[in-house]
C-alpha cells in the first residue's frame, strides 16, 4: 500500500513539474509569437509590461481571470463551460507521454504515439461543443468548419506517422528517437549526426507533417474556424474571461505538442546534431528545447508570412494533395524497407 | 481490492451508466456525448485487459472520427422533442408488442446458450508473452492467418464508400468551379494587358 502511494505521489509530482514548466514555457512562446509577428510587420510588439514586455503574458492572464464570465442566455450552460475544459485538459494530458530526454517522460507508454494521436483527435470536440453550445450563428459555422478541417488533416498526419513507425519499428516515442541515432549518415561512415534523423530520408513527409500540423492546430494560414473577417472569432465568439483563456491555452498547448512531435519524429528528439565533443556534453533536454523552439519559430513565421487559405483550397490540399502523396509514400517506404531488408 | 479492479469497476460503471443515458437523455446531442463517454470507458477497459492497441484505435476511429460525424449530423438536424412525443400514447401498444417480442426472442436464444468447450482454450492461447507487444501480435495474426478476411472487409468498406459517393454525387450545371491548375498557370502576360492611354482621350 505504501509503495502504491509513493508511486502515485511520484506520478503527481512529475505531472505537476511538467505542467509548471509547460505553462511558463507557453507564456513565453506566446510572447515570442507576438514579437516575431511584430518584427515581420516592422512593429514593436508587446513592450510595456516588464522589461521588453517580458511579463505581458502574465498580465494578460491576470486580466482574463479577473474579468466577468459571460454565459449567453440561450446557451447550453453545462456544455458551454465544459468545452474549454475539454479543449485544455485533453491538450495538456498528451504531454504525459512526450519524452524530452532519455527516460524523461511521466509515462513511457509502449503505444505512446498512438496515445498522442488519439488524444489529439479528440481535441476537435472542444471546438464543436463550444460552437454548438453557444447557440449562435457564427460560432456554429466556425465549429463546423473546424470539425471538417481537423478530421481531414488527421488522415494525412496518420499516414505520416505510419511511415515513421515503419522506419522505427516501434510505437514507443523513446524508441522512435533512439532509432534515429543511426541512419543514412552512419551508413556512409560518418559519426552520428543530424543526417541520421528521419527528416532527410522522409523529407516529403516532414513537409506534409509540418503543414498538416498547422492545419490541425488551427494556426494561420489555416485559421478558418476563427477567421475574424468572416466569423468574428469563430467558435470563440461568445466566450469571455477564463473560459476564453482555457481555449487559448488549449490551442497553444496543442501547438507545443505538434512542435514536440515534429522534433521527436523527424529531428531526432534529444540527440545532439553531431555526436562529438563539445556537442554531446550538452544535456539532451537542452537540444530538445533548441529544436522545439526552432520548429516553433517556423510556426510563428508562417503565421506572419502566409495569407489565409480559402476553405475550398484547404479541403483540396488535404484530400487531393496530401492524402494521395502520403498514402503513396507509405507504400514506397514499406516496399523499400522490405526490398533492401532495412525493416527493423 | 487491487488497483486494477478499482479502475475496472469505475470504467464498467461509467460505461453502463452512460450507455443508459444515451437512451434516456432528452437532447439528442447529449445522447451522442454520452455515447462518446461510453466509447472512452470501453477503451479504458481495453487498456485494463492489456489490449492497449485496440484501446487507442477505438479512440481514434470511433471517438475521433465516427462520433464527430454523428455529432455533425445530429447538430444539423432540427429535432423537436415535444413534437416527437405527440403520438406517444397511440404508438405505445405497438412499441410494447415489438419490445416484448424481442425480449422473448432473446430469452429463447440465451436460454439454450452453451459455451463451446474449445472457447476456454482460446482464452488461454492468444495472449502474447515475452518480447511481442500486442500490436505486433495483432499485426502478425491479421496479415498472415486472416489476410483474406481482412482484405475482404476492406473491400466491403470500399464498396460501401463508392456507393455512398455515387448516390450523393450530383453535377450541377450552373456551378462555378475553381480549376487550380489554370489559376497556377496564370502569369502577368495572360492576366494583364497594358494599354497606352493618350492624355485627354481615354479608352
Amino acid at each position: 500500500m505504501i509503495e502504491l502511494l509513493i508511486t502515485l505521489a511520484l506520478i503527481a509530482l512529475h505531472s505537476v513539474a511538467i505542467l509548471v514548466v509547460l505553462l511558463v514555457l507557453i507564456a513565453y512562446l506566446i510572447y515570442a509569437d507576438r514579437k516575431i509577428w511584430a518584427a515581420v510587420q516592422i512593429r514593436r510588439g508587446p513592450n510595456v509590461v516588464g522589461a521588453f514586455g517580458l511579463l505581458q503574458s502574465f498580465a494578460d492572464m491576470l486580466k482574463f481571470v479577473t474579468k466577468e464570465v459571460i454565459i449567453p442566455d440561450g446557451s447550453n450552460k453545462v456544455i458551454f463551460l465544459m468545452a474549454p475544459l475539454v479543449s485544455s485538459i485533453l491538450a495538456l494530458s498528451t504531454w504525459a507521454v512526450i519524452p524530452v530526454s532519455a527516460g524523461w517522460a511521466v509515462a513511457n507508454l509502449n503505444v505512446g504515439i498512438l496515445f498522442v494521436f488519439a488524444i489529439s483527435s479528440l481535441e476537435v470536440f472542444g471546438v464543436i461543443l463550444g460552437g454548438w453550445a453557444s447557440n449562435s450563428k457564427y460560432p456554429f459555422l466556425g465549429a463546423l468548419r473546424s470539425a471538417a478541417q481537423m478530421v481531414s488533416y488527421e488522415v494525412s498526419i496518420g499516414f505520416v506517422i505510419i511511415t515513421v513507425l515503419l522506419c522505427a519499428g516501434s510505437l514507443n516515442l523513446t524508441e522512435i528517437v533512439m532509432s534515429q541515432a543511426t541512419g543514412l549518415g552512419t551508413n556512409m561512415g560518418m559519426p552520428q549526426s543530424f543526417l541520421d534523423w528521419y527528416w532527410l530520408p522522409l523529407f516529403p513527409m516532414f513537409i506534409i507533417f509540418f503543414i498538416s500540423a498547422l492545419a490541425e492546430t488551427n494556426r494561420p494560414p489555416f485559421d478558418l474556424p476563427e477567421a475574424e473577417s468572416e466569423l468574428v472569432a469563430g467558435f470563440m465568439v461568445e466566450y469571455s474571461s477564463t473560459p476564453y483563456l482555457l481555449f487559448m491555452l488549449g490551442e497553444y498547448v496543442a501547438i507545443t505538442l505538434m512542435c514536440a512531435m515534429t522534433t521527436i519524429l523527424f529531428l531526432g528528439g534529444w540527440l545532439p546534431p553531431i555526436d562529438i565533443a563539445p556537442f554531446n556534453w550538452i544535456p539532451g533536454v537542452i537540444w530538445f528545447l533548441i529544436k522545439f523552439c526552432a520548429v516553433f519559430f517556423m510556426f510563428a513565421m508562417v503565421k506572419a508570412f502566409v495569407p489565409r487559405y480559402r476553405y475550398d483550397q484547404l479541403m483540396r490540399l488535404g484530400w487531393k494533395v496530401f492524402l494521395p502523396i502520403s498514402l503513396f509514400w507509405v507504400v514506397v517506404t514499406a516496399g523499400a524497407l522490405l526490398y533492401f531488408g532495412w525493416a527493423p | 481490492m487491487t488497483f486494477a479492479a478499482m479502475f475496472f469497476y469505475l470504467f464498467a460503471t461509467l460505461a453502463i451508466g452512460s450507455a443508459i443515458m444515451v437512451i434516456f437523455a432528452r437532447n439528442p446531442v447529449h445522447s451522442v456525448l454520452f455515447l462518446i463517454l461510453t466509447f472512452v470507458n470501453a477503451s479504458g477497459l481495453f487498456v485494463l485487459l492489456g489490449a492497449e492497441f485496440l484501446a487507442m484505435i477505438l479512440l481514434v476511429v470511433y471517438v475521433g472520427a465516427v462520433a464527430v460525424l454523428f455529432l455533425f449530423v445530429v447538430m444539423m438536424l432540427d429535432i423537436d422533442v415535444a413534437k416527437m412525443r405527440e403520438g406517444f400514447l397511440n404508438y405505445m401498444p405497438i412499441g410494447m408488442a415489438v419490445g416484448a417480442l424481442l425480449l422473448a426472442e432473446m430469452v429463447l436464444v440465451y436460454g439454450s446458450w452453451t459455451i463451446a468447450p474449445e472457447a476456454m482454450k482460446l482464452i488461454v492461447s492468444p495472449i502474447p508473452t515475452g518480447d511481442v507487444t500486442n500490436t505486433e501480435a495483432l499485426g502478425l495474426l491479421i496479415y498472415t492467418k486472416y489476410i483474406y478476411f481482412f482484405q475482404a472487409a476492406g473491400m466491403v468498406l470500399l464498396v460501401a464508400m463508392i456507393g455512398a459517393i455515387v448516390l450523393t454525387l450530383r453535377h450541377k450545371p450552373n456551378v462555378k468551379r475553381q480549376n487550380i491548375a489554370d489559376q497556377v498557370a496564370r502569369n502577368p502576360k495572360t492576366a494583364i494587358e497594358i494599354k497606352d492611354v493618350k492624355p485627354g482621350q481615354g479608352l
